[in-house]
C-alpha cells in the first residue's frame, strides 16, 4: 500500500491508503479522526465535509492520495485551547443540532463561507450551505446560528485587540 | 497504526459507575418475591428493586441517574437530568444521565412511542426523591436534629437555623451506595415504574421542571472531541464488514466466487443462508470488498408488481390480511359500518374522498452501524438502536447465548424516530464476529440505508359522510386499508425482526397492525376501521415495514382532517368553525383556536387571485402521546411548477406540564422540517425488481430552500396536567395542514403524499 504525507490541521501525516481510497477513510479509519463522518459516501449528505485549501470538499469521495501538498483541515482541529471555534460555539449557543451527526458538514461549510465573505448576507449564507443534508430538521436553528457565528465574528473582529 | 480511541472523560466515568454497580450486581435477576410470585417476567441486567440501579453519588457529589431508555436526538437526557436535580436539589449540571447501557440500567423500553419523559422519569423521579429522603436522614443523624429542622440546597444539608451546619451529599455518601431498596411495579418496558417511601414534590414547588435549559451534549456533537457515536467506535484488532444485497430482492445467492476480492489482501467472504458478507481489515477494502464480490444470484420472480405507481391500485384490490377498529398494539374492536351506510343513504347528500399515502422510509442521515465483539460464550455490543435492552435480547437469541452474557453499550447515532435499520448492523456485525473471531464493524451503505431500512407502509384512507338538509352530519365513514405496520416489530428483540436474522431463517412473524385516528370529533354514526393488505415479499423484503415517527398516524390523520376540511366547505362552514362545532375536549379546542387566530381566523378572506403564485391557510389537528398539537400553515404555491412553500408555520402545542420548553421548541421545529420534508419530498420509489430511490437525489428530503418564511410557536404550559409527549404529535399534522392550504390558495384538493411538485403542477392544471 503506498505511503502519503497528508497536512491535517496543521500537522504532517504519513499514512498508508490505496491510490483510490477516500480521505475519509484514511480521516476515520486510519487516523481515529471524529468530526467528519460516514453519511452516503456519494457526496451528496456533506457529513463528511473537510476543507481543503479553505474549500468544502466531501471527503467521501476525493482520494486521499491527490491531496499531498494541500492543507486539510477537519471539525477535530478547529478547537484552539480547548475553546470552540467561534463557529462551533454558535452552534451550541443555538442548540442547533439534534442528533448532531451531520453538524460537521454545517460547521465547516459555515467556516468556509465566513472566512470567504464575512458578512455574508441571508442569500449567501443559504447559497453557502445548501447541499448539506439534516435528517432531523433541525435547519431553522442551523439558520440562526451560522447568523449568529457571523454576527459574533464580525463583533470580534471589530473589538480593538486586548 | 493504532485507531483505537483512548478512553475519554466521559467513558471513565462510566466505567468508574460501571464498577460500583458491578460491586452490588450487575448480573442479578428479578427481585426474589416476584420470581417466587411468577408475577414478573424474567429480568436480566440491574434490579430494578435496588436504589443504587437508579441514583448514585459519586464521591465528588455528582448525581449518576442510570436511565433505561436513550436519545433520538432531541435531549431527553437533560429532561431526566432536570427531573432527578429538581427531587435532589441539585444543579442540573451536578447531574449525569447515563443511557441505554444493558449493564447499568434496566429495560425500560428504549426509545418508544414518545414516553421518554411522560413514562421513562417515573422511576427516576421516586428514586431521586427516595435518595433525598434517605439523604436528609442520614444528615439528621450525623448532625444530631431532626429531619424536619433541614433544608437542602445544591446538594448540601443543613440545617435551617444554623446554615453554617451542613452535610453535603459527597460527604454523606459520596461513592458508597445507598444499599437500600425501591418498590417495583413488576413491569419491564416503558412501564417499568419504582417507588421509594418518599414522595415526590408537588408541581408548584418546581424550581428546575419548567424552565429553559441548554443541552450539554451539542458541544459534543458539533466538534470531535469525545467518542460519541456508535461509527466512532473502534476496538483494537477491528476487522470491518459489509453486506453484498441481491439485484433482485428475495434472490438467494448460489456461488460466491472469492477469485474476485483476491487482489484485496485480508478481504474474507461469509455466506449464512441468503445472507453474503465480506470483511476486511481496513474500511476501504471492506467497502471495495463489497463491490468487486462476485455473486451468482438465483432467478427471482420480480416481487414488486407495478412498481410504485401501482401502489395504491394494488391496496384498493387485495384482500385484507386483517381488519380491526383497534387504534394500535393488538387486541381486538368490534366494528359495524351498516348503521353509517344507512345514515348516508338516508341523508341528503354524500361527500366522499379518498386519500393516498406513498411508502417512506426512515432514511437515517447515517445508515446502520453496529460494533460487536463475540468471545466464547460472551458478546459486547456498541449500537445507536432505539431499544437497546431488546436487542441485547434479541442477538443474544441469534447466537444462542444466555441474555446475561450479552451486553449493550448505547451510543449517540444519527436520529431515529421509531424502528430504523439501527438495529440492523449490529446483528450482522454480531454474526461476523463470532465466525471470524474479532471485533467486526458493519457500516452499512448509504443504498443500503435507504432502500433496504423499514419502511413507514403505503395507504389508501376512504371517507364518506353524509349532510341533511339542513347540512348537519348524518353519519361518518372511514376506512384506512393499506401495507401492515410490523412487517417486523418496534423492537430487535428477536432475530426475525432484522434482514440478516430473515435471511439465516428466522420465519417472519405474523401480526397485523395499521391505525384509526383518535375520536377527536363527535359524529353521528360515526364508524372507522382498518384493513391490512399482503406484502409484496414475505422473507427479507426491502419494502418491509416498522414504526416510523407517529406510526401510521400521519397517514390516517391526512385522511381524515383534509375530508373535515371537504366537508365543511360541502356544508357551507368554515373549516376552523366546523371542527369546533365537533370538538369536546377543551384543550383540543384551545390549540385548534389558537393557531386559527394567528392566521386571522375568524376575519380572513380566502382570495384565489389566479396569478403565478397562489397564497392561502389550512390547519390540522393531531392529539396523542397525552398532548395536543394544532399546526396551521400559511403556503405558497408556484404555478408554473408545482413548487410549495410554507411561508408561515404556527404550532400550539400543549403537553400538559412542561420540562423543558427550549426542548419543547426544538422539538416542534424539527418537526416542521421533517412535517415538510414528509408532506412534499419523500417517496419510496420502487420497480417490479428492487427500490429504486437509493440516496438524496433519489429519496428527497426536505433542504434549506423549505426552510418557512415565518415560525410562530405557542407554547401552552398545564402545570396541573401530567407530562405529554412533545417528539410526534405536531409532525403527524403537516401533510393535511398544507393540502388544506393548498385547496385555500387554489381550490384544488391535493389527496395525495408527497405533494411532489410535478404531480402538483399536473393537478393545478
Amino acid at each position: 500500500m503506498p505511503r502519503y504525507t497528508l497536512e491535517i490541521d496543521g500537522a504532517p501525516r504519513a499514512v498508508d491508503a490505496q491510490p483510490d481510497e477516500p480521505l475519509l477513510y484514511v480521516l476515520t479509519d486510519k487516523l481515529g479522526l471524529k468530526g467528519p463522518r460516514f453519511g452516503c459516501g456519494v457526496a451528496q449528505c456533506g457529513t463528511c465535509t473537510v476543507l481543503v485549501d479553505g474549500q468544502p470538499v466531501r471527503s467521501c469521495v476525493v482520494p486521499a492520495s491527490g491531496l499531498e501538498g494541500r492543507r486539510i483541515r477537519t471539525l477535530d482541529g478547529l478547537e484552539r485551547d480547548g475553546r470552540l471555534h467561534p463557529v462551533q460555539q454558535a452552534f451550541v449557543d443555538e442548540q442547533a443540532a439534534q442528533c448532531g451527526y451531520c453538524a460537521n458538514g454545517w460547521v465547516m461549510h459555515t467556516v468556509a463561507l465566513l472566512e470567504r465573505k464575512p458578512q455574508a448576507s441571508e442569500a449567501e449564507i443559504r447559497e453557502g450551505l445548501a447541499g448539506v443534508q439534516c435528517r432531523c430538521g433541525t435547519q431553522i436553528a442551523i439558520l440562526r446560528a451560522a447568523r449568529r457565528a457571523r454576527d459574533q465574528m464580525a463583533a470580534q473582529a471589530a473589538a480593538p485587540k486586548a | 497504526m493504532d485507531s483505537t480511541p483512548t478512553m475519554n472523560r466521559r467513558e471513565f466515568l462510566h466505567s468508574q459507575t460501571a464498577l460500583v454497580v458491578g460491586a452490588s450486581g450487575a448480573f442479578t435477576l428479578v427481585s426474589p418475591e416476584a420470581a417466587a410470585q411468577g408475577a414478573a417476567p424474567a429480568l436480566v441486567g440491574p434490579a430494578p428493586t435496588a436504589l443504587d440501579t437508579w441514583i448514585r453519588i459519586g464521591a465528588d457529589g455528582r448525581v449518576v441517574a442510570n436511565f433505561g431508555k436513550m436519545d433520538c436526538g432531541q435531549g431527553l437526557d437533560l429532561a431526566i437530568a432536570q427531573i432527578v436535580a429538581e427531587e435532589l436539589d441539585v444543579a442540573v449540571e451536578q447531574v449525569q444521565v447515563t443511557m441505554g447501557n444493558t449493564r447499568l440500567s434496566p429495560n425500560q423500553g428504549g426509545g418508544s412511542g414518545s414516553t421518554g419523559i411522560r413514562l421513562g422519569a417515573v422511576p427516576l423521579r421516586n428514586a431521586a426523591a427516595e435518595a433525598r429522603r434517605l439523604l436528609l436522614e442520614a444528615a439528621a443523624t450525623r448532625l444530631g436534629s431532626d429531619v424536619a429542622t433541614l433544608a437542602v440546597e445544591q446538594g448540601r444539608v443543613f440545617i435551617k437555623a444554623e446554615p453554617a451546619r451542613g452535610l453535603s451529599y459527597a460527604e454523606l455518601i459520596g461513592g458508597q451506595g445507598f444499599g437500600t431498596s425501591v418498590e417495583w411495579n413488576r413491569q419491564v418496558g416503558n412501564a417499568m415504574a419504582v417507588k421509594g417511601r418518599a414522595q415526590p414534590k408537588p408541581v408548584s414547588a418546581y424550581k428546575i421542571v419548567g424552565r429553559d435549559h441548554k443541552r450539554q451534549d451539542i458541544a459534543l456533537k458539533v466538534s470531535g472531541r469525545e467518542t460519541h457515536y456508535t461509527a466512532h467506535v473502534r476496538p483494537s484488532g477491528l476487522l470491518h464488514g459489509r453486506s453484498v444485497r441481491p439485484p433482485v430482492a428475495g434472490a438467494q445467492p448460489l456461488a460466491v466466487d472469492d477469485a474476485s476480492i483476491a487482489h484485496i489482501a485480508g478481504a474474507r467472504s461469509f455466506v449464512r443462508g441468503g445472507w453474503v458478507a465480506v470483511v476486511a481489515e481496513t474500511e476501504w477494502d471492506a467497502v471495495r470488498a463489497a463491490r468487486d464480490l462476485k455473486v451468482r444470484w438465483s432467478e427471482a420472480a420480480a416481487p414488486f408488481a407495478g412498481g410504485h405507481e401501482g401502489v395504491f391500485e394494488r391496496i384498493r384490490q387485495a384482500t385484507p390480511t386483517a381488519a380491526n377498529a383497534i387504534a394500535m398494539f393488538g387486541g381486538r374492536k368490534a366494528w359495524d359500518e351498516k348503521p353509517t351506510l344507512a345514515a348516508l343513504a338516508a341523508s341528503a347528500r354524500v361527500v366522499q374522498a379518498e386519500y393516498e399515502c406513498a411508502f417512506q422510509s426512515h432514511a437515517r442521515i447515517a445508515p446502520s452501524c453496529g460494533v460487536a465483539d463475540v468471545r466464547g460464550d460472551r458478546a459486547e455490543i456498541w449500537s445507536d438502536t432505539q431499544k437497546p435492552h431488546f436487542l441485547r435480547d434479541g442477538i443474544a437469541k441469534f447466537l444462542g447465548l444466555p441474555a446475561q452474557n450479552v451486553q449493550v453499550t448505547w451510543m449517540h447515532g444519527a436520529g431515529s424516530y421509531g424502528r430504523s435499520d439501527a438495529d440492523e448492523a449490529p446483528y450482522e456485525a454480531a454474526l461476523l464476529s463470532r465466525h471470524f473471531g474479532r471485533p467486526v464493524r458493519v457500516q452499512w451503505s448509504r443504498e443500503e440505508g435507504t432502500a433496504w431500512d423499514p419502511k413507514a407502509p403505503a395507504a389508501v384512507i376512504s371517507l364518506k359522510a353524509g349532510l341533511d338538509a339542513a347540512n348537519q352530519v348524518t353519519g361518518w365513514h372511514f376506512k384506512a386499508k393499506g401495507f401492515n405496520g410490523w412487517d417486523v416489530r418496534f423492537t430487535g428483540e428477536s432475530p426475525e425482526h432484522v434482514l440478516v436474522g430473515m435471511l439465516t431463517g428466522h420465519k417472519k412473524w405474523n401480526a397485523y397492525n395499521f391505525n384509526v385516528p383518535d375520536e377527536s370529533y363527535q359524529f353521528p354514526q360515526h364508524v372507522h376501521w382498518w384493513e391490512t393488505v399482503p406484502p409484496y415479499l414475505q422473507e427479507a423484503s426491502p419494502m418491509r415495514t416498522a414504526h416510523l415517527r407517529a406510526p401510521q398516524e400521519m397517514q390516517t390523520r391526512f385522511g381524515q382532517e383534509c375530508f373535515i376540511d371537504e366537508v365543511a366547505h360541502a356544508a357551507g362552514e368554515h373549516p376552523v368553525d366546523f371542527r369546533l362545532r365537533h370538538l369536546r375536549n377543551a384543550r383540543e379546542v384551545e390549540v385548534v383556536r389558537t393557531v386559527a387566530q394567528r392566521m386571522g381566523w375568524p376575519g380572513r378572506k380566502t382570495v384565489r387571485s389566479g396569478g403565478k403564485v397562489a397564497t392561502g391557510w389550512g390547519l390540522a389537528l393531531h392529539s396523542g402521546y397525552g398532548s395536543h398539537a394544532a399546526v396551521a400553515c400559511e403556503v405558497e404555491v408556484h404555478r408554473d411548477s408545482g413548487r410549495i412553500w410554507v411561508r408561515k408555520v404556527s404550532i400550539a402545542h400543549d403537553c400538559g406540564l412542561m420540562v423543558n420548553p427550549l426542548g419543547v421548541r426544538a422539538a416542534l421545529e424539527g418537526q416542521i422540517m421533517q412535517g415538510i420534508s414528509r408532506a412534499l419530498h419523500e417517496e419510496v420509489q420502487f420497480d417490479e425488481q428492487r427500490v429504486t430511490s437509493v440516496d438524496w437525489n433519489s429519496y428527497r428530503i426536505a433542504s434549506l430552500d423549505d426552510v418557512p418564511g415565518e415560525v410562530d410557536l405557542v407554547l401552552i404550559n398545564r402545570p396541573d396536567q401530567p407530562i405529554g409527549g412533545a417528539g410526534e404529535p405536531a409532525i403527524v399534522c403537516f401533510p393535511a395542514a398544507m393540502a388544506n392550504a393548498v385547496f385555500d390558495a387554489t381550490g384544488v384538493r391535493i389527496r395525495r403524499y408527497p405533494f411532489v411538485a410535478s404531480r402538483v403542477k399536473q393537478a393545478l392544471g
